[in-house]
Formats: C-alpha cells, structure tokens, sequence
C-alpha cells in the first residue's frame, strides 16, 4: 500500500459516479412510492386497478416494496458508499469503471425486475421475489459492488478503516450470503422456479434472509451512511468510539437470530421461536447504543438545528431509528405478536422504520451531498424546511393510521361473545378500517409530495453544474507509522 | 479494557480480518438456528393425508403465487383459541411439506385461506374471482377477469414445472408427467385456481396425524 506518497495531481476522487446513482436514486423513489400511494388508495377503491393485471395489487404492491428498498434504497446506499468511502480512505475509487458498471447494471435490474413483477413472474418470496434469471444479475453486481468497496478500502492511505465502512462492509457481506442461500432454486423454465427448500424449512431460511436483509441493508447499510454524514454535517466527531465498536459486533452478532420472531405460534418448531423472541430482546442494546452515540454526537450542536434542514432530517430519522427498534422487539413479544401479526400494525412498523429512518436519513443526506457535489449553495433552504415538515407529518400520520388500524383488528379478531363465539366476520372488521385506511392515504400522498418537492429543489441545485472535481488530501495521516 | 481496544485495532487496521470478522461472527445465528432446522426430519415429513399437487392444482398455485395472493392471504393457522374457530384446525409442519415455496404469509388483509377448501361452492368462487363485490359487497379484494379468458396451459410448460419438482423429491411418476397436459386440456386458469383452493386443508385430520407423529417413540 503506497501510504506514504501523496496522489499524483490530476488526480480526484470519482464523484459523477455517486452524482449518477444519487439521481437514479431519486427517480426510483417517486416511482416506488406513487405506487405506494395507487395501492393504498387500491385498499379502498379496488376498481381503480381497471381490470389490468398489471394495476393488480398484488403485483403493484411488490412492485412498490422492491423499487423503493431496492431502487431508492440500495442506489442511495451505492452512491453514499463510494462517496465516503473514498474520502475515509483518502484514495479514488480504484476501479472506476466497475463502480460504474455496478451503478449502471443495478438501474437495469431494477428496471427489468420492476417490470418483471408488474407481469406477475413472481418467485412468491417476500422480499425476494425476483425471479432465477434476476437472482443471478443481482448476485453478479452485489460481487461487483463488493469488489469496487474492498478495493477501495485495500489501496487506502490511512491505516485505520473508518467505522462507516464496517457497517457498509458489513452490509455488502451479510446481504450476499442471505441472498445466495435464499434464492437457491431449481428452474422449470426461464421465468418459473422452485425453492430447494420446502414448507416449514423455507419459511425459516426465507425469514432469516427477509429480517436480515432489513438488518443488514435498512438498518446496517443506512448506520454505515449515519456513521459518515451525521459526524460531517455536524462537524463534530463520533462521540464514543469504544461503543461504536462494541455496537457494531454485537449488532452483527445479534440481528441473526431475531428471524423466526415473523413466524411466532406457526408450525415451525418452539425453540427456534423463542431463541428468536429472546435475541430480539436483545438486539434492543445495540440498536439503542448506536441512537444514543449518533444523538450525542448532534449534542453541542443543537443550534444548527435552526439554520440547517439536512442536519435535521438526520436527527429526525435518528429519533424515528429509535422508536422503530424499541417497536421491533416489542412485537417479538408473544403476547404482544399474538395481536400485532398479521395486521396492519406489521405496516405501520415497516413504515416508522422506512419512511422514518431510512428516507429521512437519506434526504437529509441528499441535501448534505448534493450542494457539495457540484459546488453550489441549495437551491431553497425553505423548501427543503417545507419538506422537512411534510416527511414528519407523512410519517407520523402513517403510523399512527396503521397502529389505529392494526390494533383495531388484532383485538377484534379475538373478540368472543358472552357464550363463546367469534363476535364479528371477517369482511365486517375489514369493513370498518376506511377510516384508518383512508388516513393512510392521505399521509402518504403528503410524504409523496414533500418528497417530490426535494427531487426538483435537487434538480434544481444541480442542473446545469458539473460535478466537481475533489482531490484527495495530500498529507499523509500521523497514524501511518502504527 | 485497553487490551480489548489493541485487539480491535488489529481488526480494523486489516480488512481481510474485518472482512473475516464480520463473515464468522454473522454466521454463528444461522448455523446453530437455520441450519439444524433444514435437516430437521419431523418439519418435511408429510401429515397422514398430505399429498402432491395435480397438475391443475400446481397450476391454479403458481398463478396464486403470480397474482401475489400471499401479500394479503396467510396459510397460517396459529393455536389461538378465536383463530381456530375462525379459520379451523391449527397449522401443523407436515402440511406444507410440497409447498415450494411456503405461502404462510405475513398479513390478513383478507381472511386465511389454509382450510378454505370446501367452505364454498366452486360457482362461489368463480363469481368470487371474476368480481369480489358480487357475493361480498364491502370486500376490497381486487377482480381478476383474466383468470376466465386464459387458458390453464397457456404457457405450455407443466411437464416442465413438474420434472423441476419430481427433481426435488416429489412423488410424481412419469405416467403422471406425460399425462399433465392432457389433463389441462380446454380448462381455464379459473379452474386451475378454484381447484387449487379447493384442495387447502381438506383432508387433513389431527386424529390420524398426532398418530403418526407419535408412532416413533
């Protein structure tokens, strides 16, 4: 490693790669999440698919689920990954045009995968319903991905690995092992496969791979983007270093085993339920370690609060990080599952955490990165303040329509009249959720549209501007002797 | 302490060892929890009445599975007291044992289906699929018009479908193989659906399973 020579001239860091994945990245979540909008409003006027397969909601809503975990979600953390990346190891990317191939290949996928779906050639795994031939295009780039982000970090020029970059590592490592072994299937034809596993025993691989693929991509990926921008935009260091170790292992260790917690009193064996109802109890330390160091290190720069909307956002989707890890082991709880599964309180939980922890997290990334991508002041601090409000006032009416809605349901599938019998049919509780559902509608087409307002205030901000070129630093870390 | 930190500076100095670190430490939960279940006899062991699908109940499956039905229907029994009320009989493992994949579900925006079969007529369920809100007023089940306009072979593929399964252990002889497509023959995808739905949770009997579940000890 050539630690101690400082980068030839010309050189800089490669940006119009995270400039390019960033904006495929936005595009992805205004197509993801207006389909979130068309099958909310589907749930309570189910005429409007038209009778096209396509509108169907089945396939819209994974539709829906795909593009925005997928599409938005993996873009973001791509892009902000080989933006920090390089600059915590103080080297360009070394392989460039396999970044790009990666970034490029990955809008394809989501692309044909998306459209795929829409036919209905669906592997009927939740989360991974990609069919065989996208299975093997998403495991080839996700090694792409891999080699582009190791490559990186091998050729650094400071010796320490940034703690981002174990987080994003992990989450690269982690999400290729899942994938791999989740999607091994025996093809009947070209668009139609059967998993090797079967009943009982897919259920448990599938939600070991579908609650780690939350783990290590919804939760760990986007730490690895907190653990990076939050101390920037703060301009404060982590606040503990020492717990951000120990976080991380014990996230890496723990988050494994919570699986089974989507499959309790189902015929999976109980031992496997409860080892997984006791490490989600558990999980609560690290997730709670790591919102603790994040809010700390905000704490003695509060007053940016006032003046600076990324910063916000992060600070925001923290607290919402928080609410949603306190909520998942809750859930894990038998009692406490016994009424939340199955409903739409399951919804409510995915949604405090996507809309409140990983969009906020990354619009407030956004409006860090790309003011500083082209060299230029935002467009409007005020809309991205409007913005702000509007993602709050989505995601908090959201859950609250969905918690209103899933609790309602939980209780009133159990309730049993005086000589013990079932005291309402089912199409009659389901009757009763317009209420809720039609809240629900309403916070997110209010998400939608704050989020649409940051796309064209980014848009805006960068149309026209070259990305600027940024050279590494050219001194040499103290640490290079260690 | 201090001891701990050097140790761990030796990790994230070295991104071999970090990568290395992360692999066996995120692996120890699924080899002691995942993988013992996989190899786990009793979970694919069929219950007494547990049989393969024919070919028009695969059919009427994998166009469940391509509608994406399992987004709002469970087959999922849990031993509650008002859900086997509601729904019947509580799952057992060895009643999915064929199902590849598994279709328990993760959300009731409609009812479970693991023991639809036989609750309604087969007319109830094609005037069901073709328009929901013909037999249920309020039901927000979306239509599938479709299901009557195609045939159930359309895609010509079931000897395929089937060898993939026969593959993977399914009792299905070649006689039965060669005679799928025939048995497709002039049926639509509604038949292939309605007889698939028709065909969950019937037959299965706890009397005759606990018994063979007990037969070993």
């Amino acid at each position: 490693m050539a630690r101690n020579q400082a980068g030839p001239a010309e050189e800089h860091y490669h940006d119009k790669v995270v400039r390019f994945l960033l904006m495929c990245s936005l595009i992805w979540a205004v197509i993801g999440m207006s389909a979130g909008v068309y099958v909310a409003a589907e749930l309570i006027w189910p005429s409007i698919d038209m009778g096209q397969p396509w509108l169907s909601f089945g396939r819209l809503r994974t539709f829906h689920t795909n593009v925005v975990i997928f599409g938005f979600g993996v873009s973001a953390l791509m892009a902000t990954a080989f933006y920090s990346v390089q600059r915590t190891c103080h080297v360009p990317l070394p392989l460039p045009r396999l970044a790009w191939f990666t970034g490029v290949g990955w809008q394809f996928g989501i692309l044909a995968g998306g459209l795929s779906l829409l036919a209905g050639i669906n592997g009927g795994k939740e989360y991974a319903e990609l069919e065989w031939p996208f299975d093997i295009a998403i495991a080839v780039l996700w090694i792409s991905f891999g080699v582009v982000f190791f490559a990186t970090i091998a050729k650094r020029r400071i010796k320490p690995i940034y703690v981002s970059n174990w987080f994003y590592g992990a989450l690269i490592i982690v999400v290729a092992m899942l994938h791999v072994v989740n999607s091994l299937a025996v093809p009947a034809t070209l668009f139609k496969s059967y998993p090797i596993f079967a009943g009982a025993q897919d259920a448990i691989v599938q939600w070991w791979y579908g609650h780690n693929a939350v783990g290590f991509l919804l939760t760990g990926g986007f730490l690895g983007m907190m653990y990076y921008f939050l101390p920037k935009q703060a301009d404060r260091p982590i606040w503990s270093y020492r717990l951000s170790i120990v976080a991380f292992w014990a996230f890496v260790y723990s988050y494994i085993w919570a699986g089974p917690h989507h499959l309790l009193y189902s015929s999976i064996p109980d031992w496997v339920q409860n080892l997984a109802l006791v490490m989600s109890l558990v999980l609560l330390a690290p997730s709670w370690a790591t919102m603790i160091n994040g809010m700390m290190t905000v704490s003695g720069a509060w007053q940016k609060l006032r003046t600076d909307p990324a910063l916000k956002f992060i600070v925001l989707s923290l607290a919402f990080y928080g609410l949603a890890t306190f909520e998942g082991p809750m859930m894990a709880i038998r009692s406490v599952n016994a009424i939340s599964h199955f409903t739409d309180w399951t919804i409510g939980h995915v949604h405090s955490g996507a809309l409140g922890w990983n969009a906020l997290i990354t619009f407030g990334t956004f409006y860090f990165l790309v003011p500083r991508l082209v060299g230029a002041e935002l467009y409007s601090v005020k809309w991205a303040n409007i913005h702000f409000w509007l993602a709050l006032a989505g995601t908090m009416f959201y859950v609250l329509a969905m918690w209103g809605a899933g609790v309602s349901q939980g209780l009133l599938w159990f309730s049993l009249d005086q000589v013990g019998e079932l005291s309402f049919s089912f199409k009659d509780i389901m009757a009763s959720m317009v209420p809720y559902y039609m809240l629900r509608l309403v916070a997110g087409i209010v998400f939608l549209a704050g989020t649409v307002l940051m796309v064209i205030n980014l848009w805006l901000t960068i149309k026209g501007r070259e990305t600027i070129r940024v050279k590494p630093p050219e001194v040499p870390t103290h640490r290079v002797s260690a | 302490m201090s001891r701990g930190i050097s140790l761990h500076e030796r990790l994230e100095n070295n991104a071999g060892l970090l990568i290395f670190g992360i692999l066996f430490v995120s692996s120890i939960g699924g080899l002691v929890q995942v993988l013992p279940s996989v190899f786990q006899e009793s979970l694919s062991t069929p219950t007494a009445n547990t049989r393969v699908y024919s070919a028009l109940e695969l059919i009427g499956r994998d166009i469940y599975i391509r509608e994406a039905c399992s987004v709002c229907h469970s087959q999922q029994i849990r031993p509650l007291l008002a859900e086997v009320k509601r729904y019947g009989q509580y799952s057992r493992a060895g009643e999915f044992v064929y199902d590849r994949p598994f279709l328990w579900g993760s959300k009731r925006t409609g009812p479970d289906l693991q023991r639809i079969g036989g609750k309604y007529s087969d007319l109830w369920h094609r005037v069901h699929l073709n328009n929901p809100r013909d037999v249920v007023p309020n039901s927000i089940m979306p239509a599938y018009p479709w299901l009557v306009q195609r045939p159930a072979n359309a895609s010509g593929d079931i000897q395929a479908r089937l060898r993939a399964l026969q593959r993977l252990g399914h009792p299905y002889d070649d006689a039965a193989i060669e005679a799928a497509p025939g048995e497709l023959e002039g049926l639509r995808e509604i038949d292939a659906v309605v007889a698939y739905l028709q065909n969950l949770g019937v037959g299965f009997d706890p009397v005759a399973d606990d018994a063979t579940q007990q037969a070993p000890e």
